[in-house]
């Protein structure tokens, strides 16, 4: 395994949330060691939390030699700064590439997560409709997405998972999760191909592998939610 | 359509002279100003395409299918859009033209890209409700999340920027979070007119108030963030319905 360990990596994060596995698939990716602290939000907010990040008081925190880094997106530009000769580059290297990767990273964080997380906190029928039919033109957006991205191939990246690829895909299981219990399915193989296909892929990878959450626990954390 | 020059005093002119770029705008968008300033920084020469937003034209459309807004600017054809896409673009794209906006290492980049995602989100979001809300109330509220936001962005630069004698985010000379921050101080007077309230106030951001000023002074701003605002309070009424 790269550097990053010797307690030099923390990640403060929580086990069901699809941010803090962004990261800990870019990490994975890079063949990364880090030390895990699990946080119990929102219950307790640990001192390490407040002081990493006295901001948001969110996770995940990315602590690299003491210096704590907030915010997914932010945490998987500095992964592939500050460990650039190691392992698969997150970024293309094409300066409009990246510009192209950042601009759909940004969509998924900013129009196409909020829009299906109305679908997470809906509770009656008609609200899942409602907020099922909100979500589709963003998911049809980003089978187009993928088709511009991919150029043919298996990710948004490439040939290898990228920025992209780890921010969309960071919420594949939630978004298994919530179809369940909805009756939905958000990247359905006969009007959405690319992207069914693509999660699958996603799946298979051996850094998600290592680090993707436990669908049964996440499916018991949601159904809790729904019943409160 | 207007062709814009840099400002020469930038000293060495990027020679981008093989590239053609446009960017589509509306002339007192903050986002659009922010790309205008670090096209000035960088000392590269484009042409400016101003944007009807009630009537957009075929190219924006073409340009920025998935959100139709500006700015968006195009590269030997090539569409960018988002305004903290295009400015991580220009440092890419243009890496020998003297200025970079991000800083070289990593965890200080980490820091700007932080603060400039905070400022569009704490601050930008707010504007956009102060703007387009309808009742006073709700202007009014989104003012005091913008006016706490500042509070925040100024202990931070007390902390680091002011204890380290820099006079910008960006260290001795204007960065991202400068540009992202600043792009904003027109629309702070305007709002000041429009609802009474101070979004930069030195007695409460002594700090801020006093890199608002260092920052309006760059010879890249001058010109660029809207300063008459009783033009922008008419232009923003033909939005409002």
């Amino acid at each position: 395994m790269a550097g990053g360990g010797g307690g030099e990596l923390q990640l403060l994060g929580t086990w069901s949330s699809p941010w803090v596995i962004r990261v800990r698939v870019a990490l994975a990716m890079k063949g990364l060691s880090y030390e895990y602290i699990e946080q119990d939000l929102p219950n307790l907010k640990s001192e390490l939390l407040l002081r990493s990040n006295p901001v948001h008081k969110k996770v995940p925190v990315l602590i690299h030699r003491g210096q704590p880094v907030c915010e997914s997106l932010v945490i998987l530009d500095y992964v592939d700064d500050a460990w650039a000769s190691v392992g698969p580059p997150l970024l293309p290297a094409d300066p409009y590439d990246r510009a192209t990767a950042r601009f759909w990273a940004n969509y998924i964080n900013d129009t196409f997560v909020p829009s299906w997380r109305v679908l997470i906190r809906s509770t009656t029928a008609e609200q899942r409709a409602e907020a099922f039919k909100s979500v589709v033109p963003h998911v049809e957006t980003l089978e187009r997405a993928f088709g511009e991205c991919s150029k043919g191939k298996a990710f948004f990246g490439g040939d290898a998972a990228g920025l992209v690829d780890v921010a969309l895909g960071g919420h594949l299981v939630w978004i298994r999760v919530v179809d369940e219990v909805s009756g939905t399915k958000l990247f359905d193989e006969d009007r959405f191909p690319g992207l069914a296909a693509w999660a699958e892929r996603f799946f298979d990878l051996d850094a998600v592998k290592q680090v993707m959450h436990d669908a049964g626990e996440v499916l018991k954390l949601y159904k809790g939610f729904l019943a409160k | 359509m207007a062709s814009s020059k840099p400002k020469k005093e930038f000293g060495n002119m990027t020679d981008a002279s093989g590239d053609e770029l446009k960017l589509l705008g509306v002339w007192d968008s903050p986002y659009v100003n922010r790309v205008q300033i670090v096209l000035n920084l960088k000392g590269i020469s484009y042409e400016y395409i101003e944007e009807d937003l009630m009537n957009k034209s075929d190219l924006l459309l073409r340009s920025n299918p998935v959100h139709k807004k500006v700015p968006v600017l195009i590269h030997n054809g090539k569409p960018i859009a988002e305004s903290q896409v295009i400015v991580q673009y220009l440092d890419d794209a243009f890496p020998n033209a003297g200025v970079l906006l991000l800083p070289s290492d990593p965890f200080e980049r980490a820091v700007a890209r932080f603060w400039a995602v905070y400022v569009d989100d704490k601050v930008g979001s707010p504007w956009y409700t102060i703007l387009f809300a309808k009742e006073r109330e709700e202007k009014l509220e989104a003012a005091a999340r913008a006016i706490s936001a500042m509070e925040t962005i100024e202990a931070a630069f007390r902390e680091k920027n002011a204890a380290e004698g820099a006079p910008f985010f960006g260290g001795d000379g204007i960065g991202f979070v400068d540009v992202v921050l600043g792009s904003y101080l027109g629309w702070f007077r305007v709002i000041e007119k429009m609802i009474g309230v101070r979004i930069l106030d030195a007695a409460r951001t002594p700090l801020l108030a006093a890199w608002a000023e260092r920052f309006e002074a760059a010879d890249a701003v001058r010109g660029v963030l809207p300063d008459d605002v009783d033009k922008v309070i008419d232009f923003l009424q033909t939005f409002l319905h």
